[in-house]
């Protein structure tokens, strides 16, 4: 049996404080003390908004919001990336964009996330893969769906899948995600 | 390049927080142990030392930029020259290796590499959160950014091309823990079971919570000097052991940031670029590898580390070491996962690709004095993590990498007894080990060796 928690979360939040117990005078003997004083912990929040910019990729983005799948391919060579890639890691040239929306893809490892990162605790349990496609030299991580996250088995890997898009996009790469080919669409 | 010495160090106990102290008054714990341990007071070393290399991997969990330069003030290094290294998890390893560089170019005689993170300073899944934004954020983080689950992806695939278990990986978190019962400075030590690694919660299939190592605030720092930087050190009073400990080997490798970009090479191109002169030279091995290929293995594929392999070529060659396993008396690795260690035995040639499981198991890596309450098939050979690696001692980025170097320093000295009130951890008559440093899924990595003279 897999063992029970026996300590709640820490969690942040609390009361405000208007003053905090000090010495009533700063005679030698009361500073010195100040010595053996616990540490005070305020909270501080951070929250910014960034202009992010997709650059050279954002015909990618683009693609999965119209439900196409694209990859960079070195006009020459032919190697092929599933992410976008502006450039050809082995010739320094220029890529050229393909379509991989009806590639055949498989998995090539998964895991299953039973916690995660603050943003995605509520997606818990989820399912991480990376899929290999035909013709396309490297993976590409994406959210694998139409799997049972209470049952991972190996078996998985080498699961044929297909790409499914988002009807409202985010432009995010979560956009695009896939699910077994076998099931319904 | 000058020989470098690796004289002293110390090691701020890791902890979950330390909010008794801001991070520099932490860093000074570790570098008022290492003057201490040459026998010389602050104001002598300060007139000695010529600079300093500084690290820290996260300027989100600081919330305090240039952060380095508050340490070098607080240590009353000002003007002294002094700059700030950062690479993810390797940070502490490649500081180690900047001060190397600056000591062996000539352009310091003593040179302090000092270390630290506070990750205490959000919840623990807010510091997830700021580790996986050490991953793509345009592609990779927004799938679902979680460290643990992009190393649990590499688990599956090691699993499905070697066949290596969950309970195999379980043997290296059993060593860890039980190895750090005899280190004072371990944040967790614990005696448990396979079972208990199998049992404990789930967080990313196959990897549970006693798989993974923790965050902690702490420091490190390491004193590496030139043979004029020792004659002014010991004409200004200090008391440094014989035999010297030196840097005999530095390599690094890198890799690309996205995992699923990485390269799959064919056989070729692996035994060509990427292999150990041993195995080039072993026709078995060879035949082994063809064999790998034919059913269908790609290198590095999400499975293995080139960064690691690269580095570890480089820092061998370096130190002329042409068998590890037998030659590394240690090796303080970057486990923070336990099948991370098992992917580094591999890296670090200490045993094949796809050989790490059965290795963890074997007993090769373990300690002779230690009871791990498992039946082990080998006699220990090469102990790795000796000091209970990551997973026990805790992993305060930037301060990480050092603390390898601190504990490979007292190794090689043969003071573990000293520094960790205990000698199970002694490593009988070590002569020669590495510590490894890695950074998110394999980019940056860092092995340097280090050797006791005479």
């Amino acid at each position: 049996m897999a063992k029970l928690p026996s300590r709640r979360e820490e969690t942040l939040g609390g009361y405000i404080v208007h003053g905090i117990p000090f010495p009533v005078s700063t005679d030698e003997e009361s500073l010195e003390f100040l010595k053996k004083m616990a540490p005070i912990q305020i909270e501080q929040e951070y929250k910014i908004t960034y202009l992010h910019s997709y650059g050279q990729d954002s015909p990618w983005f683009a693609a999965l919001t119209n439900k196409r799948l694209l990859a960079s391919r070195d006009p020459e060579s032919g190697y092929t990336t599933a992410n976008p890639r502006g450039a050809d890691m082995f010739s320094g040239a220029e890529t050229k964009w393909i379509d991989i929306t009806n590639a055949p893809a498989k998995v090539h490892a998964f895991t299953v996330c039973y916690f995660g990162s603050e943003e995605f605790l509520p997606d818990c349990p989820f399912v991480l893969a990376l899929i290999e496609f035909e013709g396309v030299n490297t993976l590409l991580l994406t959210r694998l769906m139409g799997v049972d996250p209470a049952a991972p088995a190996l078996d998985w890997i080498g699961m044929e899948v297909k790409p499914r898009f988002l009807r409202n996009s985010k432009l995010k790469p979560t956009d695009v995600y896939f699910a077994p080919a076998s099931s319904e669409q | 390049m000058r020989p470098v010495y690796a004289i002293s160090g110390g090691v701020s106990k890791f902890a979950k927080a330390r909010p008794d102290k801001t991070f520099q008054a932490v860093i000074k714990e570790a570098y008022d142990y290492a003057i201490e341990d040459i026998g010389l007071d602050f104001p002598t070393f300060t007139s000695v030392v010529d600079g300093s290399v500084s690290s820290y991997f996260s300027d989100h969990f600081a919330r305090q930029l240039m952060a380095g330069i508050m340490a070098q003030d607080y240590l009353g290094l000002c003007p002294k020259p002094g700059h700030r290294v950062e690479g993810g998890g390797a940070t502490g390893g490649i500081c180690f290796q900047e001060a190397w560089k600056s000591v062996a170019s000539g352009h310091m005689d003593v040179c302090v590499a000092y270390g630290f993170e506070t990750m205490s300073h959000v919840e623990t899944w807010k510091g997830n959160e700021f580790i996986a934004l050490a991953s793509d954020i345009s592609f990779d983080y927004p799938v679902g950014g979680f460290y643990s689950g992009y190393y649990a992806m590499m688990v599956t695939r090691h699993m499905k091309e070697f066949g290596t278990t969950p309970e195999q990986l379980a043997h290296v978190s059993v060593k860890n823990y039980n190895n750090a019962l005899y280190n004072s400075y371990a944040q967790k030590s614990q005696r448990i079971s396979i079972k208990d690694v199998r049992n404990s919660p789930m967080v990313a299939w196959p990897l549970t919570r006693l798989d993974i190592c923790v965050m902690s605030d702490g420091a490190a720092a390491t004193i590496l000097c030139s043979e004029e930087g020792l004659k002014k050190l010991e004409a200004a009073g200090a008391k440094i052991a014989r035999p010297l400990v030196k840097v005999t080997g530095i390599g690094r490798g890198t890799d690309m940031m996205r995992m699923a970009d990485r390269p799959h090479f064919d056989y070729e191109t692996f035994m060509r670029d990427y292999a150990t002169p041993q195995e080039q030279n072993s026709d078995e091995t060879k035949v082994y590898y063809k064999k790998l290929w034919d059913h269908g293995t790609r290198y590095p594929g999400v499975h293995s580390f080139r960064a690691g392999r690269t580095a570890g070529n480089m820092a061998y060659k370096h130190a002329g070491i042409k068998d590890p396993l037998h030659e590394l008396d240690f090796v303080e690795l970057h486990d923070a996962y336990t099948s991370s260690e098992i992917q580094t035995y591999e890296d670090m040639g200490l045993c094949r690709y796809g050989e790490g499981g059965p290795f963890a198991e074997s007993g090769k890596a373990f300690l002779p004095n230690v009871d791990y309450g498992l039946k082990l098939k080998d006699k220990p050979v090469c102990a790795v993590n000796p000091s209970g690696g990551l997973i026990a001692c805790g992993h305060p980025v930037g301060a990480t990498g050092l603390m390898q170097g601190v504990f490979a320093i007292w190794q090689l000295q043969g003071t573990i007894k000293k520094h960790f009130k205990a000698d199970q951890l002694q490593v009988k008559n070590a002569k020669r080990g590495a510590i490894h440093s890695h950074a998110g899924t394999g980019t940056y990595v860092s092995i340097s060796v280090l050797e006791r003279e005479g």
